[in-house]
């Protein structure tokens, strides 16, 4: 067991520099392979919100679980599920699982992602949950989030925030009334309910964080 | 006879991209044939061939001598455009090698004619241009690579020996150095 972790942690030096070795790319998608599975354990942060105040998931006491989400302003994909993730927050606030939205573009790649665009987007559509700007893009290599939208749904755990379901909200992003897999909304009620989440992941089409 | 005439302009246009301009010039220079500019428009309201991945499929597994280079892109995914210029490069020097190059479009059907169209004819894109319009995005994404988590750009390289999935963008270099890896 030893000899693994001390192994793992080789590999993982290696990783990191033959990531620079070989690029900022690359090393961009080792980040993603080092990302969450479901049953990790999630890091918490402390990030801005759209409001100026910084928000943690700490600072949601009375919740059961959390459904973060990696979304912007910028991705065609991500404004087809903004008026989805409003719904999946009225929904699941109220039982205890609230959307948490965080921001993970570089706003100088990505000028329509700045945090004053952010704060425009967020009046112009309404968003009734915190929008986080990943301020240096630290979190989202954490969570190993590769696009947008991308949700991880969390359970509170006396050991922390664990990881329940990672992957797309449903399975039609271009016609909600076309959906005939609902895969978020199936994996909190699952939760809730105390049963298995199936999918634990599913795949999406969404814009790569630059 | 007509029908067949007709047939030789869509196939044309559906082969699409090399001769994209010849096969618009044909069009337009029948367009006082009501009937040949109607069934264009019918067939194709957009100039590329729109899939669902069942009809997709096969390009992605053919067994003939070829190395295929398939691309998944959209014109809203910038650093798919930003890349593009290389695939196309690569594909110019390339194609006498029996190099193919596919560029598989995720745009959403209201981009087509607005976004995809202009994006293709304004570039000049060299390489076949397809649409790939199947929401049930997490039934085909494992089809194309395990691997793939859904992110734009991602690149399938392959012939009928071997097959290698990237979800990130290329340079030149890194294009021609994946490809090489095929002409052993």
């Amino acid at each position: 067991m030893k000899n693994v972790k001390i192994f793992g942690g080789i590999a993982l030096v290696l990783l990191f520099v033959s990531s620079f070795a070989m690029g900022f790319k690359v090393g961009e998608n080792d980040n993603l392979d080092n990302g969450y599975q479901v049953g990790d354990v999630a890091t918490d942060f402390s990030l801005k919100n759209v409001d100026g105040k910084m928000v943690s998931l700490a600072d949601f006491d009375t919740a059961k679980g959390f459904l973060v989400i990696f979304t912007c302003n910028t991705c065609p994909y991500a404004r087809a599920y903004e008026d989805r993730i409003i719904a999946l927050d009225a929904k699941y606030k109220p039982q205890g699982v609230p959307v948490v939205a965080i921001m993970p573009n570089n706003p100088s790649d990505k000028p329509g992602d700045s945090f004053a665009k952010m704060k425009e987007r967020a009046a112009e559509i309404g968003f009734t949950f915190p929008y986080l700007m990943d301020e240096g893009q630290k979190v989202y290599p954490q969570y190993g989030a590769t696009r947008t939208p991308h949700v991880f749904l969390l359970e509170k755990t006396k050991s922390g925030n664990m990881v329940k379901y990672i992957g797309a909200i449903d399975d039609n992003y271009q016609d909600a009334s076309q959906v005939d897999e609902k895969f978020v909304e199936n994996a909190v009620d699952a939760m809730l309910a105390g049963n298995e989440i199936d999918p634990k992941t599913t795949k999406a089409i969404g814009c790569g964080i630059k | 006879m007509n029908r067949l005439f007709v047939l030789g302009i869509v196939v044309a246009i559906f082969i699409g991209c090399a001769d994209k301009k010849k096969g618009n010039k044909e069009v337009m220079e029948n367009g006082d044939n009501d009937k040949v500019a109607q069934k264009t428009t019918e067939n194709s309201d957009v100039k590329f061939p729109v899939y669902d991945f069942d009809g997709l499929e096969p390009m992605l597994h053919k067994q003939d001598d070829r190395i295929y280079i398939i691309n998944f892109w959209a014109t809203w995914c910038q650093p798919c455009i930003e890349e593009m210029p290389y695939f196309e490069k690569v594909y110019k020097e390339q194609k006498h090698n029996n190099v193919e190059l596919v560029l598989v479009n995720l745009d959403m059907p209201n981009m087509w004619k607005t976004r995809l169209e202009p994006y293709v004819e304004k570039n000049k894109i060299q390489g076949t241009v397809v649409i790939l319009d199947d929401p049930k995005q997490n039934d085909w994404i494992p089809k194309v690579s395990e691997e793939w988590g859904g992110g734009i750009p991602a690149t399938l390289i392959y012939n009928k020996d071997r097959r290698t999935f990237y979800e990130h963008g290329f340079t030149y270099e890194e294009l021609n150095e994946a490809l090489n890896k095929f002409k052993k």
